[in-house]
């Protein structure tokens, strides 16, 4: 154990050191004063040194404090109007996109004159001072466990990225945030942290990606003790790899673009690749019971997982061995996924891994509505011949992807595209306003791939579908990246939004999409929003007996006196009708503290009773108090 | 707040076009031949009413039904199949635009003869434009007559709305030649009774929401079920409106939009044939010769209509915190299930409100007011052995009277104001001739004594002249039943302790709510409503215990209950009949005769007051409402 930690010290030192260095370096090539890795929407390799972290524990030196992603990266309406995409980190980047201003001020009624800024930096007197244990501080400190309680360090951790969280840091506002931020390096810090957290009767938020989209890092506001956020992002470790059995054995702070690029350098992957994936981390997936685009392939995170280790206040949590499957009673597992930090921390994970794929194409294909667009989905899940993914976009969110295409460079691609659109619009007589598209990424080798591709093409044919490219396909997928991006334009403009999904039996796909969607019309009608909103849905994965459905809200709120609130009772209602509608609280954001309402209605009272008693028993102090899910 | 909500005299109504006048003015050939593009649901699919068809025998609820009957019964599906398909060719509809032309033709011609006009609220019709393009939209108009559906597709057709498909009664079909004319102007057709033919039931139901959900257009049908003879409103019936708002509730549209229709004539078609209808003398059965013979209604003068569409009600909106939808998720959505509770009570308590909603807007003429002075004049004379009518002069003065306190009420009141009162009163008069008789200036029901016929045929004869004009005071009854109800209650209870009379007006309500339109729990309401009317028209004052009748209420609380009185005695007559004559051996269908009989025998006699107790729809409705309340049992019986 102490030449473990031992060796352990000595690492961060040479990491400290190679920091440093980058720091010095940073005139040469702006490139690498950058913490971060190529993003994976870039889709290219490169040779970056595998030593190099992605998140640093002063996240905010990458990070934006109140918005999305890294700090170099945003759209922004130039002097112009035109819209640009800064940054260099995606193929988007640095691309002027020529056509969102007209589709924005269009979509929204808003307009590029009307800004409404973000407050540039954080006074600190807008944070209350910590509330410290000072005995727990004490002890934590003789530990050598590196831990801050600066004003940025908290702040940074109390909050996930729903609207009513970002929109409130634009405006410098903060309620209430942890009082110690604490960065454990291995599982064995971790047990410590969480002994001195029982022995003191201290509170501990796991903090992983930050990507939450539940409000499950708020901290509660009736919490009275001090509030330590245990930041899992040093422990980002690929600790060993079995090529005998196809498994890797990782630390749970580690991101997915880590992981993935890790792997990559010895020819592997997990293939889980959450939307998320360049800043949520493996311990959040497993405790959020996360899903990946390509789980057609790889799985959801319940599929990839063989092994977990959990620190909890009763003690470690783990299976006695790495094996597939077990008839062991109910799987230990399925406590510990999905238990949004109400139990302890996830500290290490054996996953499956891969053999990376061979080949990989995108491709699309256009429907002239989205009716025939299900139809060919579901016959394709029925087929199980559905590839790495598939996802159909409405017509709203088909016209959205428009709007973000990129200037072109050549005459030639403009011209091309003109007789695509002539094509299917006036040859093939679809609707503008009515088709929509569906996206594809294939993988595995270059054979089986064509011929996979040939079946599902025609699938779709039977179903009215036309091949579009694959051009459309792979802008489609990049999109899903800097998507997040765009609502900070849109928080620059008067205009807020956000996504939300669910799941839902094939039957009832089409009537949730289009109850949803008129529900939240109305309901911001109702509100007195002024303008009507974007409204609109994607179908992003398919099952055997349902698919997930993705559904993207945004309005333009000028006029309102309290436009979170009336986001949130939008919101709201768009949640009852997603339940009345026969969908799930949540296919893979989780539940957190946003959707507790309707937990009971979701899992019965004999369920709740379940969970809770496992809480008692497993946490009856509350350490793990963020007061999620139950 | 409360106060003002109860207000009928606040309700905001619309204004009138006479869409006849147009037709005085111009050709009605054009007007047959005219452009119609009529503005469409925007979720449309384009279908035509063969592919119709075969959506309903394609789709998954048909499916089902179709092996389930086949296991029952051991017939081959595809024999089944064929036979769906066969009930499905008697039952649809093949709506045809030069059919709706032919009738526009034609129906402006007779309506000219007939009617003096044809009285539209325009921002109605712009509303359900509206609500028909927002979502699927049902038609709910009420029925008095069979004109009214014919009459209904000639207005939307005159204002370039969608025109509806309509759901009419299998009775029509006997007529050929005119059955497949309606057929072809959008009527489908529906079996009275089809008690447990799934099949039948199945491809009905699927038939009508696949119209509805797809916007193909929107949906007709009379929630009363059938013409109403009395001009009062039925309970409505709820098949077809289970139908119509289970889309809405299992999540397959967005919303329905439900339009109250409310059709008034100022003449109906029907009145004599009506009351005989009531009075046991055998209705002729439709037949196109039948239609023929009417021709000679043609030479009359009717009136006018006036045609009033209400707010459209949204169905998500009724549902709202009243059922909870996720019901059907745990069970697919096409198996057949039976109602739970919630949302049984759920449609029948929408079903009240949707007539009321008819009601409130129905537009009544001076003539109704009359009727109703002139009904109680004729039993108060007959009574005192009288046999001289009431003068002109006093009739009006009575009028006047009337006419204020309904509308304080919040009567739908067309009363002509810058016509001298008398004036009003004599044209009514002279429209309804056949109902009175002035003479020496003194006014009186037609009732003709004395003459030497059988007293039998007499009484019947009378009692056709009494029955039309109660038809005309019903129409004005749910305007002052729940005064009237309480009315009555001061007058019946023990004492005037509020509770008292609250006790006696539940007991009221709840032993009428089979005659008049009383929301089912809403005994309470009904009773502030009541109370709020008659303490704002200064007829009763309120102590901290005590209800008191004030000087001048006494007019007012003796109108109203003398207007129940036919009601009363009615139900007592037929308590009577069942304690000393009804055996064991009563069947259901004996009844009507039965105590038909044993009432003309106390009428001859001269011990009962009101001939309207005749009525068989009375008989009926107090048979069924001593059922409700157990004071009758129904048994199940061999017959014979």
């Amino acid at each position: 154990m102490a030449s473990n930690s031992s060796s352990d010290r000595q690492r961060i030192a040479q990491q400290r050191l190679r920091i440093i260095a980058g720091h010095l370096r940073a005139p040469v090539d702006s490139d690498s004063t950058i913490l971060a890795a190529e993003c994976k929407a870039q889709g290219s390799k490169t040779d970056v040194s595998s030593e190099r972290k992605t998140v640093p524990r002063r996240r905010q030196e990458i990070l934006k404090w109140n918005g999305w992603g890294y700090s170099d990266t945003r759209f922004l309406f130039n002097k112009k109007g035109q819209a640009e995409f800064t940054g260099k980190r995606y193929r988007l980047s640095g691309m002027i996109i020529p056509a969102l201003q007209n589709w924005f001020e269009g979509t929204f009624g808003a307009s590029v004159q009307h800004k409404s800024p973000a407050m540039p930096i954080l006074t600190s007197s807008a944070v209350q001072p910590p509330t410290l244990n000072e005995a727990f501080v004490d002890e934590l400190k003789s530990t050598g466990i590196p831990c801050s309680h600066d004003a940025e360090d908290r702040v940074f951790r109390g909050h996930g990225h729903c609207l009513h969280e970002v929109f409130a840091l634009r405006e410098g506002k903060v309620g209430r945030v942890p009082d110690i931020v604490v960065w454990p390096n291995c599982h064995n810090d971790v047990v410590k942290i969480v002994e001195l957290a029982c022995k003191h009767n201290v509170c501990l938020i796991p903090y992983g990606g930050g990507t939450s989209v539940s409000s499950a890092l708020e901290c509660p506001p009736e919490e009275t003790r001090c509030i330590v956020s245990l930041d899992t992002s040093q422990m980002n470790r690929i600790l060993w790899i079995d090529e005998k059995n196809l498994t890797a054995h990782v630390e749970a702070g580690i991101v997915g673009q880590e992981l993935e690029r890790l792997l990559n350098e010895s020819g592997y992957c997990t293939g889980h690749e959450p939307d998320s994936m360049e800043f949520s981390s493996l311990g959040g997936w497993v405790a959020t019971r996360a899903s990946g685009m390509k789980k057609n392939i790889y799985g959801n995170i319940e599929d990839l997982v063989v092994h977990v280790k959990m620190v909890t206040p009763q003690g470690v949590i783990e299976k006695g061995c790495q094996c597939p499957r077990m008839s062991t009673g109910p799987d230990i597992h399925h406590f510990i996924m999905g238990s949004e930090g109400t139990l302890g921390v996830v500290t290490e994970v054996t996953m499956k891994i891969r053999p990376m794929p061979e080949y990989q194409k995108y491709g699309s294909v256009v429907f002239p509505n989205f009716e025939q667009g299900v139809a060919c989905l579901r016959e394709v899940a029925k087929q199980r011949c559905a590839p790495a993914s598939i996802r159909l976009m409405d017509n709203e969110q088909f016209k959205f992807g428009h709007a973000l295409k990129p200037q072109v460079s050549s005459i030639f691609t403009s011209f091309l595209d003109g007789l695509k659109k002539f094509y299917i619009t006036k040859f093939k007589g679809f609707d503008p306003d009515r088709l929509c598209v569906a996206t594809l990424l294939f993988e595995g080798d270059r054979e089986k791939v064509l011929q996979h591709e040939k079946q599902v093409y025609d699938i779709a044919a039977k179903f009215g579908g036309l091949a579009a490219g694959e051009d459309n396909g792979q802008r489609g997928y990049m999109l899903t990246f800097v998507i997040a991006y765009l609502r900070d334009l849109g928080m620059d403009y008067y205009v807020i939004g956000e996504s939300f999904e669910t799941s839902v039996p094939w039957d009832r796909v089409l009537d949730i999409c289009r109850n949803v969607k008129a529900r939240i019309i109305q309901e911001c009608k109702d509100k007195g929003v002024q303008f009507s909103p974007l409204s609109t849905c994607r179908v992003t994965q398919t099952y055997d007996a349902g698919a997930c459905v993705y559904f993207y809200f945004a309005f333009n709120y000028r006029g309102l006196s309290d436009p979170v609130h009336v986001y949130e009772q939008v919101e709201h209602a768009a949640r009852e009708e997603i339940l009345a509608n026969g969908g799930s609280l949540s296919h893979h954001h989780g539940v957190g503290k946003l959707r507790k309402e309707w937990m009971r209605e979701t899992i019965s009272d004999v369920g709740m009773g379940m969970l809770k008693s496992v809480k008692n028993y497993v946490d009856p102090k509350n350490i793990f108090g963020n007061r999620n899910l139950i | 707040g409360k106060t003002r909500a109860l207000d009928p005299m606040l309700k905001k109504r619309d204004d009138f076009e006479d869409i006849l006048e147009e037709r005085r003015n111009s050709s009605d050939l054009k007007y047959a031949l005219r452009c119609y593009t009529p503005v469409l649901y925007k979720g449309v699919t384009p279908c035509t009413s063969s592919m119709l068809k075969s959506m309903v025998l394609q789709s998954d609820q048909l499916h089902y039904v179709i092996n389930q009957v086949s296991k029952e019964t051991g017939k081959a599906t595809d024999d089944i199949k064929e036979e769906a398909s066969a009930i499905l060719e008697e039952m649809a509809q093949c709506l045809q635009l030069s059919t709706v032309r032919f009738f526009a033709f034609t129906l402006s011609k007779a309506f000219k003869t007939l009617f003096r006009s044809i009285c539209v609220n325009e921002d109605g019709i712009q509303r359900l434009q509206q609500a028909i393009q927002e979502h699927p939209v049902v038609l709910l108009p009420s029925h008095r007559s069979y004109m009214d559906f014919l009459l209904m597709s000639y207005i939307l057709y005159t204002y370039d709305v969608a025109l509806p498909v309509i759901a009419a009664g299998m009775d029509f079909m006997g007529m050929k030649f005119v059955g497949e004319m309606l057929r072809m102007s959008g009527a489908f057709f529906i079996r009275r009774s089809f008690g447990g033919d799934k099949l039948y039931w199945a491809l009905f139901s699927e038939y009508v929401k696949t119209m509805l959900k797809n916007g193909f257009a929107p949906v007709e049908f009379f929630l009363e079920g059938t013409r109403s003879r009395t001009s009062k409103s039925l309970t409505p019936k709820l098949g077809l409106l289970n139908i119509v708002m289970d889309p809405f509730l299992k999540g397959e549209v967005f919303d329905v939009n439900v339009v109250p229709v409310s059709i008034s004539y100022e003449r109906v078609l029907e009145e004599t044939l009506y009351a005989r209808e009531l009075l046991g003398i055998p209705k002729p059965k439709e037949s196109t010769s039948g239609l023929f013979k009417a021709r000679k209604i043609l030479s009359e003068d009717y009136g006018s209509i006036h045609v009033y569409f209400g707010q459209p009600v949204s169905v998500r909106s009724l549902a709202q915190g009243k059922v909870n939808r996720c019901q059907f998720n745990l069970v697919p959505r096409h198996i057949p299930r039976r109602p739970s509770e919630d949302i049984a009570s759920f449609v029948n308590d929408s079903a009240y409100r949707l007539v009321r909603a008819q009601e409130e807007n129905m537009v009544l003429k001076p003539w109704v007011l009359v009727a109703s002075l002139l009904l109680q004049y004729h039993h108060q004379n007959q009574a005192a052995g009288q046999k001289r009518g009431i003068a002109l002069g006093e009739l009006t003065a009575q009028a006047v009277w009337l006419r204020d306190l309904s509308r304080q009420y919040g009567a739908f009141l067309h009363w002509p104001d810058h016509i001298p009162p008398s004036e009003v009163v004599s044209s009514s008069l002279t429209l309804h001739r056949g109902l009175v008789r002035i003479c020496e200036d003194k006014v009186q029901l037609a009732v003709e004594q004395g003459f030497s016929v059988a007293p039998e045929e007499e009484l019947l004869s009378q009692a056709v002249i009494l029955l039309s004009c109660a038809s005309y005071r019903n129409q004005a009854l749910h305007v002052f039943v729940r005064p009237a109800l309480l009315a009555l209650a001061i007058h019946t209870a023990s004492s005037n302790q509020k509770q008292e009379v609250f006790n006696s007006f539940s007991f009221l309500r709840n032993m009428f709510s089979n005659e008049f339109i009383l929301c089912p729990g809403a005994t309470v309401q009904d009773f502030e409503e009541a109370c709020y009317l008659l303490v704002k028209t200064g007829a009763l004052q309120f102590t901290q215990q005590e209800v008191l009748v004030t000087e001048r209420g006494h007019r007012t609380l003796a109108f109203l209950s003398t207007m129940l009185d036919p009601f009363l005695q009615g139900y007592q007559v037929v308590c009577r009949f069942l304690c000393e004559e009804a055996t064991e051996t009563l069947t259901e269908k004996q009844f009507i005769p039965a105590v038909r009989k044993f009432i003309k025998k106390l009428l001859l006699a001269g011990r009962l007051r009101y001939m309207e107790v005749l009525s068989s729809d009375l008989q009926k409705n107090s048979l069924a409402a001593l059922l409700r309340l157990g004071a009758v049992r129904k048994m199940k019986g061999t017959p014979e």
